[in-house]
């Protein structure tokens, strides 16, 4: 069977969930292999995760140049395996990073590229992506139509489905080509213990009616009652009331949850290019005139103060 | 030395507008009115920045366009930009990234440059891989997405930057000559002044045309492109769900909602 190659993205030891479910959506295509890089002692349980999830291979580089340098040394190992074994397809998780590393990945192999798939299926010539274009109102499929197809897949596409295989590893080592910014340093994001918001199925966001950074409070109160990870939308962030990495829209995280719950959030095309494949969708506003409303599976027209709180209560006494 | 910094942009539709598809699956520019993509203001600005910070230095802005791309050029040298770089050839139309990224890495080399700069992403693609595949073409370093810019020691100094990733925020330094692009947090985009949309108007816009960068026109264009679109249908919109008034009990009844949605 067509031996995929997918790159595993992982965090201290840790094989990050999207790295999973292209495990999953790769089994859809052909053969899954994984390509672990710079795990260093953690490699063996990264790769053993792997093979959980249904990697048959799992090519291990391990070396300082992943740290040091941006992007390349990536780019430098998944396309050197990429042609040493003749794959059919390289997937990577469509990050800001997985992106650049893919695209540079693509151009070596002389191949095309698909980026930000949301579903994958095979075709007659091979792998067919689904995209969801302009704030989601288009549904787009492609394929590539030249060389191995290299596809970048969003988080959430797919639910993991654990899928036993061997696993086998096979060390791999990489002729590093350089030439790539070196990284000075590197101060790692003080964790909240709230899931990534990426990954989480459900997303709690506060926007402009939330008033202050005081006012999120409510917010995460909600959201860690639901197990849920909290955005902010771009006036939020612009206001300086709540981080960018928590920014939701087009020029922030593109989250696609189970449940996205928008609170003090008018709704602004930016704001929903980034949210409007959320399964359902709730929102808590003052204005009944908001345009969020137009999309929602439920709305209240309120003030969050007041509605989040009260939501929060009911759902502890449950 | 002059620093010579090329700036990336690209006219894109109003994403205000019915943004769609036409007959051949390209993106339809006819319906919309286009623009100067808002993320690349912020990679002008930043062009515009460093300019200012050296002691000699020129901002070119290259664009890959139609026609009315020219109106993207014209904002960016209203900004301050100091003249443009215009490629337009019927043949382009069509093209993928990966034949954008060629007709673009060839202007940039005619032009001259020691440092280019892009914007994160392109507000109608969105997908961000530009200024990566203009690093491998034309085998720069790469310091992407970068909330903080600055370049220190003239053309043959270094570019810095911090990378504010998802794990963790990472200071750059790369040689130049380097690729960067610079995302929404690197600094608020100036308005252009009257003074500088009058001046724009005498500012050099040179047209380039495909026989100029030395490309065939099959290897760009629909026919040119290493992926084919199959189909582009529109997502039947949200209809929009139940809507209450909150009179003191709006907080339960979204808890009922969302118990029978099973989420609680």
């Amino acid at each position: 069977m067509a031996e995929i190659l997918v790159l595993v993205d992982h965090a201290d030891g840790a094989v990050r969930k999207p790295a999973l479910e292209l495990l999953t959506l790769a089994r859809r295509i052909g053969e899954p292999s994984a390509v672990v890089l710079g795990a260093g002692e953690a490699a063996a349980s990264v790769a053993a995760k792997a093979g959980e999830y249904g990697a048959a291979t799992v090519y291990v580089v391990d070396g300082p140049e992943f740290d040091e340098q941006l992007v390349v040394p990536k780019v430098d190992a998944l396309t050197q395996i990429a042609k040493d074994k003749g794959v059919a397809a390289v997937l990577v998780t469509s990050s800001g990073e997985g992106k650049e590393v893919a695209a540079r990945v693509a151009l070596r192999l002389g191949s095309g590229l698909i980026t930000d798939a949301v579903e994958l299926e095979a075709g007659a010539n091979g792998p067919v992506a689904t995209q969801s274009v302009f704030a989601a109102s288009y549904q787009v499929k492609s394929a590539v139509s030249h060389g191995v197809p290299v596809i970048t897949v969003k988080p959430n596409s797919a639910a993991p489905e654990a899928a036993p295989a061997a696993g086998a590893v096979e060390n791999a080592s990489v002729a590093f080509t350089g030439n790539a910014a070196k990284v000075v340093s590197r101060t790692p994001r003080v964790s909240t213990g709230r899931p990534e918001l990426t990954e989480s199925a459900i997303v709690v966001s506060g926007g402009r009616g939330v008033g202050a950074a005081e006012g999120f409070a409510v917010v995460e109160k909600l959201a860690d009652s639901l197990g849920a990870a909290v955005g902010a939308s771009r006036a939020a962030v612009d206001a300086g009331w709540y981080p960018h990495s928590n920014q939701v829209g087009q020029t922030g995280k593109q989250v696609s949850p189970q449940l996205y719950v928008a609170a003090g959030i008018s709704g602004a095309i930016q704001h929903r290019a980034g949210m409007q494949t959320s399964k359902t969708i709730v929102a808590v506003n003052k204005d009944a005139e908001a345009p969020i409303f137009d999309l929602v599976d439920y709305g209240v027209v309120g003030d969050l103060f007041e509605v989040l709180p009260q939501l929060t209560d009911e759902i502890g006494a449950r | 030395m002059t620093l010579k910094i090329a700036v990336c942009v690209k006219y894109v539709p109003d994403a205000t507008g019915d943004r769609g598809f036409a007959d051949d699956l390209t993106v339809d520019r006819d319906d919309v009115d286009g623009l100067l993509s808002e993320l690349d203001e912020y990679a002008v600005e930043q062009a515009l920045r460093i300019s200012e910070e050296a002691d000699d230095a020129e901002v070119t802005v290259v664009t890959v366009g139609p026609d009315d791309a020219k109106d993207a050029l014209r904002k960016a040298l209203s900004m301050g930009a100091d003249k443009a770089v215009h490629v337009n050839d019927d043949s382009i139309h069509g093209s993928d990234v990966i034949g954008t990224s060629a007709i673009l890495a060839k202007a940039l080399e005619k032009t001259g440059f020691d440092l280019i700069v892009c914007g994160m992403a392109s507000t109608d693609g969105t997908m961000g891989v530009l200024p990566a595949l203009l690093a491998e073409r034309l085998n720069l370093p790469q310091a992407t997405l970068l909330s903080e810019v600055s370049v220190e020691g003239g053309p043959t100094g270094t570019v810095k930057g911090r990378r504010d990733g998802d794990a963790a925020s990472e200071q750059l330094e790369a040689p130049l000559p380097a690729v960067v692009s610079v995302t929404d947090q690197s600094g608020e985009a100036r308005y252009p002044s009257f003074k500088g949309i009058m001046a724009a108007k005498k500012k050099p816009v040179e047209e380039l045309d495909l026989d100029d960068l030395g490309i065939d026109a099959d290897e760009v264009g629909l026919a040119g492109s290493w992926t084919l679109v199959e189909s582009a249908d529109a997502r039947p919109a949200r209809t929009q769900g139940t809507i209450v008034t909150d009179e003191g009990d709006g907080g339960k009844q979204l808890a009922a909602f969302l118990s029978a949605q099973k989420f609680i």
